[in-house]
């Protein structure tokens, strides 16, 4: 399905069209990890909506990405369970070994870096979401383990 | 406690609608059926059962006031954004019996009259997506879902609304503003959402717990179901434990229960069998407590007696190696982060109180910064649109007033009272 016919698709779910707003953006970004210009301009079309209107809504959420990100995501959690846990040693870690400081991606494209609010899994702390991908239980021991099967 | 809303979630096809159908599951929908839309609301009422999302506002009486609107569509909406941080109670629900869910939120909206429900689902939970889509279309397959439910010729649709990545979202006017394609900022009350929601139309905004213990009312019948727990405020609760305990974890027990139990009996004590120093009883928003209230029925009714709330029944548990100035800063620095800005108090103060717990923090607090920060949380407390600044307000109030020595020893000392110890 083509990608303007997906996004009317969606509106189908809402009484107004501008209920499949935040839907139709994660459609667009899934296509190149971020929300260029054009994704937006996508969306304005397809949904009929101001291009201000979508773009100062893609500026609220944190999930949506306004530049190109890395190949890979890393989102990792520094609440305050993760952060007891040891969350910030593996931030220097992480900093260390690829030279990514949060909000950066590195040099080749690899990895992205973000850190997030609360990602409810406190109880196995601390914890990150590598893409789409859950990992808990996280140490220094076993971070680059689980960050290096991603190329 | 027999577990009624995490029942079955030990087997691995607890997901499916099969095992779901296999273990009673729909029963409850099928029963509801035969009852009138209002005869559920006065079940539902006579349960006291009370919302689990953080508030404990009474279920049935939110109800009472969406049908009583004569305004129509109404919506259905299952709050599933799950953002206090220390909180992932609803997160096996979701995950691992989304038919629940399912069944509780069709049982809802007959007896609301709605044709049309959400869950808005947080961004940061991509399994619970994956598994709440399937369980949806199964429901539809297996006619729980669609035009003619389980024959009744009650039309229901529900679909999955993902979040992006804003805490405020969870606040049900916020909530809402993201549903219909907006930036996420709440709104004043009144009008409340039950007349003016979704679209103009009445809405409940019910948490995924909530809804959940809705098939269980029916089946059981109020009257059974509200001799679980505290009779004020009764019914299974879930608790999500984590920090500093050996066996950390999400636990259903009655409502009431006390604190002790719930650290010391489920969740296997402090770790390493160290000193206990402090909890927070109910997510991140709720004030922090001493060990002296370890005895302290968790419900709606007794922790606000003891300076705190329940909140969403996340207990936070901190041992003597904590540094709670470390847990101030690092509660405030989120509460900057997720401000959405609409209210002065609460964009400006949010910061300037994460700065001035940072350079505490960091060994260059001021004489004069406690009593600081407790005037900027005054001047944001009750001065916002929704409960977002009181929280974080109230935060720093709750530290200051049970723990104002560690405080006051790291602005002398320049270093933490848990390291020096
Ligand atoms: C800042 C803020 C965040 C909230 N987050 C959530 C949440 O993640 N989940 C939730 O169910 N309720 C949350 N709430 C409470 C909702 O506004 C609302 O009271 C609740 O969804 C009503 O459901 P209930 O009556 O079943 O508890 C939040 C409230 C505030 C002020």
């Amino acid at each position: 399905m083509d990608i303007m016919d997906e996004i009317r698709d969606l509106s189908r779910k809402y009484p107004d069209r501008r209920g499949a707003l935040l839907p139709a953006l994660y459609v667009v970004q899934k296509e190149a990890g971020w929300l260029s210009q054009e994704a937006l301009d996508t969306v304005s079309r397809a949904l009929n909506l101001p291009q201000a209107t979508v773009k100062g809504v893609a500026t609220f959420y944190a999930m949506y990405k306004h530049r190109p990100m890395g190949r890979h995501l890393i989102q990792l959690c520094t609440n305050v369970a993760c952060m007891i846990m040891g969350a910030e040693r593996l931030v220097d870690l992480i900093s260390g070994r690829y030279g990514l400081e949060p909000g950066g991606t590195t040099d080749d494209g690899r990895f992205s870096l973000v850190i997030m609010e609360c990602i409810g899994a406190c109880d196995r702390a601390p914890a990150m979401l590598v893409d789409t991908d859950f990992h808990a239980d996280l140490t220094a021991d076993n971070i680059f383990e689980i960050l290096e099967k991603y190329e | 406690m027999e577990r009624f809303l995490l029942k079955n979630i030990d087997s691995p096809d607890s997901a499916g609608i099969g095992e779901y159908l296999r273990t009673g599951g729909y029963a409850s929908l099928k029963k509801a059926f035969g009852m009138e839309p209002a005869d559920i609301i006065a079940e539902v009422k006579a349960a006291g059962l009370r919302g689990r999302g953080g508030a404990g506002f009474p279920t049935g009486m939110k109800w009472d006031f969406a049908s009583r609107d004569p305004k129509f569509p109404k919506y259905l909406i299952c709050n599933a954004d799950e953002g206090e941080p220390g909180t992932f109670k609803d997160r096996p629900i979701l995950e691992k019996n989304p038919h629940l869910l399912i069944e509780g939120m069709v049982i809802s909206a007959y007896a609301l009259k709605s044709e049309r429900g959400y869950i808005y689902l947080r961004g940061e939970y991509p399994h619970a997506r994956a598994v709440l889509d399937k369980a949806i279309a199964e429901a539809y397959e297996a006619g729980f879902l669609g035009g003619d439910v389980a024959g009744s010729g009650f039309r229901f649709d529900l679909s999955v609304h993902q979040g992006a990545g804003a805490y405020i979202c969870g606040e049900e006017t916020a909530l809402i503003d993201s549903i219909e394609g907006r930036r996420g900022q709440p709104r004043i009350k009144p009008p409340f959402p039950v007349n003016v929601g979704a679209w103009g139309k009445p809405t409940v905004v019910n948490n995924v717990e909530t809804l959940a213990n809705i098939p269980l009312i029916v089946s059981m019948g109020a009257g059974r179901y509200s001799e679980i727990g505290n009779p004020e405020c009764p019914g299974p609760k879930l608790f999500s434990v984590s920090c500093c305990v050996e066996r950390p974890g999400v636990y259903e027990l009655p409502m009431g229960i006390p604190l002790r139990e719930i650290i010391y009996e489920h969740a296997g004590g402090v770790r390493g069998g160290r000193e206990l120093k402090a909890v927070i009883p109910g997510g991140i928003s709720t004030p922090v407590l001493t060990p002296d209230v370890l005895d302290c029925p968790m419900d709606f009714v007794n922790l606000p007696k003891r300076g705190s709330m329940l909140g969403s029944g996340a207990v936070m548990v901190f041992d003597d190696t904590v540094c709670l100035v470390r847990v101030c800063w690092r509660a405030m620095r989120f509460f900057e982060h997720e401000s959405c800005g609409k209210c002065t108090p609460c964009r400006e103060g949010t910061g300037w109180m994460r700065n001035i717990l940072e350079r505490m923090e960091g060994g260059f607090g001021r004489d004069g910064d406690i009593e600081l920060l407790q005037d900027i949380a005054r001047s944001i407390m009750g001065k916002t649109f929704c409960p977002l600044g009181d929280g974080a307000a109230g935060v720093v109030l709750g530290f200051l007033r049970n723990f104002s020595d560690e405080f006051m020893y790291h602005i002398t000392n320049k270093k933490c009272l848990a390291e020096s110890g």
